[in-house]
């Protein structure tokens, strides 16, 4: 077994006990990206140099003895939206090429406070608009388990190189799924936490209210460490909040009798994919036999989110993306007059297809006259989502669903109808409309062998449940260890 | 058409919005300072300059500043209220959009009570919220560039709304004077009007007196000084007023005012009026004041200029007038406080401070803290008068020189030996003298005529250069004359 295959609980026991340096683990990753790198496609920039001596630094430090972190000498990666000082933050966008970030980002101070090696940065969809990650400037991502397809969005590099042992653990963000639906395109652990829970500072806005960063990893222990190591209060980011403390490794517990788990019957109902419905079915039943109480649960409100999610995200997403401007930073037309022309031709030029499309709708719902028939009215459905949530989960502890309604799809195959796109999320958005947590774990595979995903919510700031019933899951189930065959 | 009488026909309706800048150590939403005047660029970082992925934070004294002129101003004080953003492009705007309050604001329905021509006057306050400032963008003539500085980005401000209460140009400034005053006494703005710390925008309409409905109005834009505010307003007056009896027109527009020429200009009309898709600010949450901590900031408030008028008047005995004036100034009656408890005679100290020292001031638009004169310097003189050592009227001329050159009044006095004669043998001699060379006059008083005592006294005065006690020279006079009359 090649070190790179080691999870990242392994493989951070193993440097710790010094069976294996930092350098030699450098080693395994970086020459795992040289072989798959060229066939998955997920890495938008690698930083080999800062990475081998941040390694020798921490090598040192464990060789005089110190505590050097939970993640202390683990490689891991970085969606490209996550701001490192000195470092490329591209957004995978033509707009943001050249933009070096002059801060680091909190999550990512943490992580390397934590010990982590951070090896590159990941492709993603546009400005973390997609679901496919095919709306990258850059290139295309696949899927490693089957390289005619997507690897799912927004965060696709991120769940790719996971994915394909291209590092021990990356750091995605999720704004309507972009975790979640990744994750289970690529059959890895991906969670979004609650809003608030881990600090945006630095995570470069799509939309704020929406937008959580959080961790892909090859099981449910190292996304336990993963939260123990992001989590926190950050005093730059007012949406964070102040909560003591937890160590989410302590639920990493297979005894689950009498957890309650909600079903929406009338959601799973509706779903059209034979194949997820009996994943999902399937995972039901191990949870039946670990002695949780299936409960049913109605959302009612579900139906709406899809579209309060595009009103939402997208006026605020026309609000966060208007400093790319053509003055600052970034892209600037060469054709200009005046400064009209820097505007329009800078953002013309600068955006693709789907940026704009979003921005376009953003602007739109927030125009006066507008205003109040959309943005105001998503905001009072936002209220009611929020609501059938709290109801729910007065009666269950999680609610599970498949993540997403299909599984990976072909390169082009749902791009001429952006609705087709988006109707992708339709499972995944109303946990970020309702600021709740959520993850996805690989929960079986279709008659392709492509991956499908179980996802599981709980309450605000009830992560621990989260780990608890997706460790029991991955402990009485075989899925996570499959790993495609490059 | 005789203009001025055409204007008589109209009533003005004015309406102000006035910007303050905060005196915070630090930016609105970051750990930069505020200090005006750095090199450019060297006050910014990346959330002030709106970098990729960085968050505001919200720096506490800003509400806390606007909650305390809230209470000064009498308003109502919101116990939620939200910020939001208001979203457009400009190179000095690098988030494209400012953050600010649309619905919620923080202060509401206040008013400020003004005296104009001895008439006192309410005028409402709208509202008082929080923004952030924009930057500032220099044209390089050098280049043929637009330079931006971010110096000033996000250097917070409050923006306080009046009704369309005031009805002339002496009204907006006895309202801007107000709102500074008010500013000053709490400490929240350094009110330099020459470096834009204050500023306002004039909404003016005009309409035919009776009329019930308000007139189009425009508004003038970004004036910072009085005398600005108060040549733009009549210049205003004067357009619409003409353009109205020449049977055009009112727009609604952006104007501008050019202090150089004297004149205003329009820089937008309605028609391209920006929507600013005001929503509210996701990354900051709402603003929450508890009645606890409304009441410690009502605590902290420091002595107002309505109670310290009260107070000059039950203590030192000044008249209402006199109090208000000297009360609305921070400065003014923190000076006027200093220079009493040092000579001890509040009446002079008023005296000098409303008459000759006002008038010098405002010819060179200076602040009473910003002339040569100091407290003890102005006591000082005060004291040579109360001792008889100088006439009022030499130290007029002694004060004149104070103004200019910052010497003591001692000093002055002593140099060009100003010292009043109060040496009874010395006066007599020269007002025998003077009675002697003016016998036609002396004459004259004798046959009734009081009024030549008058010449005799001026008389007196040359020859003694004014430095003669006047009370003495009178006594002095009148019993030589008298002894004349009975001879």
């Amino acid at each position: 077994m090649e070190l790179y295959e080691l999870s990242l609980h392994e493989v951070a026991k193993k440097i710790k006990d010094k069976e294996v340096s930092i350098k030699e683990v450098l080693d395994s990753v970086y020459s795992r990206i040289d072989y798959a790198e060229e066939k998955v496609g997920a890495y938008l920039s690698l930083c080999k140099e800062r990475a081998y001596r941040k390694g020798e630094l921490l090598q040192e430090r464990l060789d005089r003895g110190e505590d050097i972190g939970i993640l202390g000498g683990v490689p891991i990666a970085i969606k490209d939206n996550i701001c490192i000082k000195d470092m490329k933050a591209t957004c995978s966008s033509k707009m943001l090429e050249n933009f070096v970030s002059p801060y680091d980002a909190t999550v990512i101070t943490m992580l390397e406070k934590a010990g982590a090696i951070i090896i590159g940065k990941t492709n993603m969809d546009e400005f973390a608009m997609g679901s496919s990650t095919a709306t990258s400037y850059f290139k295309k991502t696949k899927n490693p388990w089957d390289l005619e397809r997507v690897p799912g969005g927004s965060s696709g590099g991120s769940a790719a190189v996971v994915s394909s042992d291209m590092a021990f653990a990356s750091l995605g963000s999720d704004t309507g799924g972009s975790i979640r639906q990744p994750a289970s395109f690529c059959s890895v652990v991906g969670m979004k936490p609650t809003y608030g829970l881990v600090s945006r500072f630095g995570l470069i806005a799509f939309a704020s209210s929406l937008d959580q960063i959080g961790p892909f990893t090859k099981d449910v222990e190292d996304m336990a460490i993963m939260l123990n190591a992001i989590v926190g209060h950050d005093k730059m980011d007012t949406t964070s909040v102040d909560l003591e403390k937890k160590d989410y490794t302590k639920y990493l517990d297979k005894n689950i009798s009498g957890m309650k788990i909600g079903v929406p019957r009338d959601i799973i109902n509706g779903l059209k994919n034979e194949e997820v419905k009996k994943a999902y079915f399937n995972a039901i039943d191990v949870y039946k036999s670990l002695g949780a109480e299936i409960i049913d649960v109605s959302l009612e409100y579900m139906k709406y989110s899809l579209s309060t999610y595009y009103i939402i995200a997208t006026a605020e997403a026309s609000s966060n993306l208007g400093r790319y401007d053509g003055i600052k930073y970034g892209y600037r037309t060469e054709k200009y007059d005046d400064l009209l022309d820097i505007y329009k031709n800078s953002r013309t030029e600068g955006f693709g297809e789907e940026v704009k499309r979003r921005i376009m709708l953003g602007t739109y719902v927030l125009s006066s006259g507008y205003y109040d028939a959309y943005y105001k009215k998503a905001q009072k459905v936002r209220t009611l989502i929020i609501n059938d949530f709290r109801k729910a989960f007065e009666s269950v502890d999680v609610i599970v669903m498949p993540t997403a309604p299909n599984t990976a799809f072909k390169f082009g195959e749902k791009t001429a109808n952006p609705v087709d796109m988006y109707l992708e999320d339709i499972l995944t958005v109303p946990v970020n409309i309702a600021g709740l947590p959520g993850a996805s774990i690989p929960a079986g595979f279709d008659q392709n062998n492509m991956p499908i995903g179980l996802q599981i919510i709980s309450n605000a700031f009830e992560e621990e449940k989260i780990v608890k019933a997706a460790y029991a899951f991955e402990k009485s189930t075989e899925f996570n260890k499959a790993r495609p065959s490059l | 058409m005789d203009i001025e009488e055409k204007i008589k026909e109209y009533e003005v309706v004015i309406g102000l919005e006035v910007h303050a800048e905060l005196s915070t150590k630090t930016k609105i939403y970051c750990s930069c300072s505020t200090e005006f005047g750095a090199d450019p660029n060297t006050h910014c970082c990346p959330i002030c300059t709106g970098m990729p992925g960085v968050l505001p934070v919200l720096n506490e004294k800003v509400p806390e500043y606007a909650i305390k002129m809230g209470m000064a101003t009498n308003c109502e004080i919101a116990r939620f209220s939200k910020q939001d953003r208001k979203n457009y492009f400009y190179p000095d705007l690098p988030k494209a959009f400012q953050t600010s309050q649309y619905d919620l604001p923080l202060c509401e329905h206040g008013y400020v009570d003004i005296i104009v021509d001895g008439v006192e006057k309410r005028i409402g306050i709208t509202r008082i919220h929080i923004e952030e400032d924009a930057g500032k963008l220099i044209h390089d003539d050098f280049t043929g560039s637009t330079l931006v500085d971010m110096n000033r980005c996000a250097v917070p401000l409050i923006e306080i709304v009046s009704e369309p209460d005031i009805r002339s140009a002496k009204e907006a400034i006895e309202y801007m004077k107000a709102l500074k005053g008010t500013l000053e006494y709490l400490e929240i703005c350094d009110c330099k009007m020459q470096e834009g710390s204050l500023r306002c925008d004039v909404n003016l309409s005009v309409r035919k007196k009776g009329e019930t409905k308000f007139g189009t109005r425009t508004e003038t834009k970004n004036l910072n000084s009085f005398r600005s505010i108060e040549r733009s307003i009549e210049f205003e007056i004067r357009r619409q007023v003409e353009e109205l009896e020449n049977g055009g027109v009112i727009y609604q527009e952006t104007r501008r005012f050019d202090d150089n020429k004297g004149i205003g200009y329009a820089m937008r009309t309605k028609e391209d009026a920006q929507d600013y898709r005001y929503f509210e600010e996701p990354d900051l949450a709402p603003i929450v004041s508890s009645e606890e901590y409304l009441e410690k900031l009502r605590a902290s408030l420091p002595e107002m200029p309505n109670a310290r008028k009260k107070r000059y008047m039950e203590e030192f005995g000044l008249s209402d007038y006199d109090s208000f004036q000297i009360t609305s100034s921070k400065k003014m009656a923190d000076y006027f406080e200093k220079t009493v408890s040092i000579c001890n005679n509040p009446k002079a100290v008023a005296n000098w401070i409303m008459s000759d020292f006002s008038k010098m001031m405002n010819e060179q638009e200076l602040e009473i803290t910003e002339t040569k004169i100091t407290e003890e310097n102005l006591a000082e003189l005060i004291g040579l008068i109360d001792t008889n050592v100088i006439s009022s009227a030499i130290a007029k001329k002694v004060f004149i020189e104070m103004f200019e050159t910052g010497k003591m009044a001692k000093e002055i006095v002593e140099e060009k030996g100003l010292v009043q004669i109060t040496d009874t043998s010395a006066i007599e001699e020269i007002v025998n003298k003077v009675v002697e060379a003016n016998s036609q006059s002396v004459n004259d008083y004798l046959a009734g005529k009081d009024k030549a005592i008058g010449f005799l006294v001026g008389q007196i005065m040359k020859e003694t250069k004014g430095k003669a006690n006047p009370k003495m020279v009178n006594e002095i006079l009148l019993k030589v004359l008298e002894a004349k009359k009975n001879s």
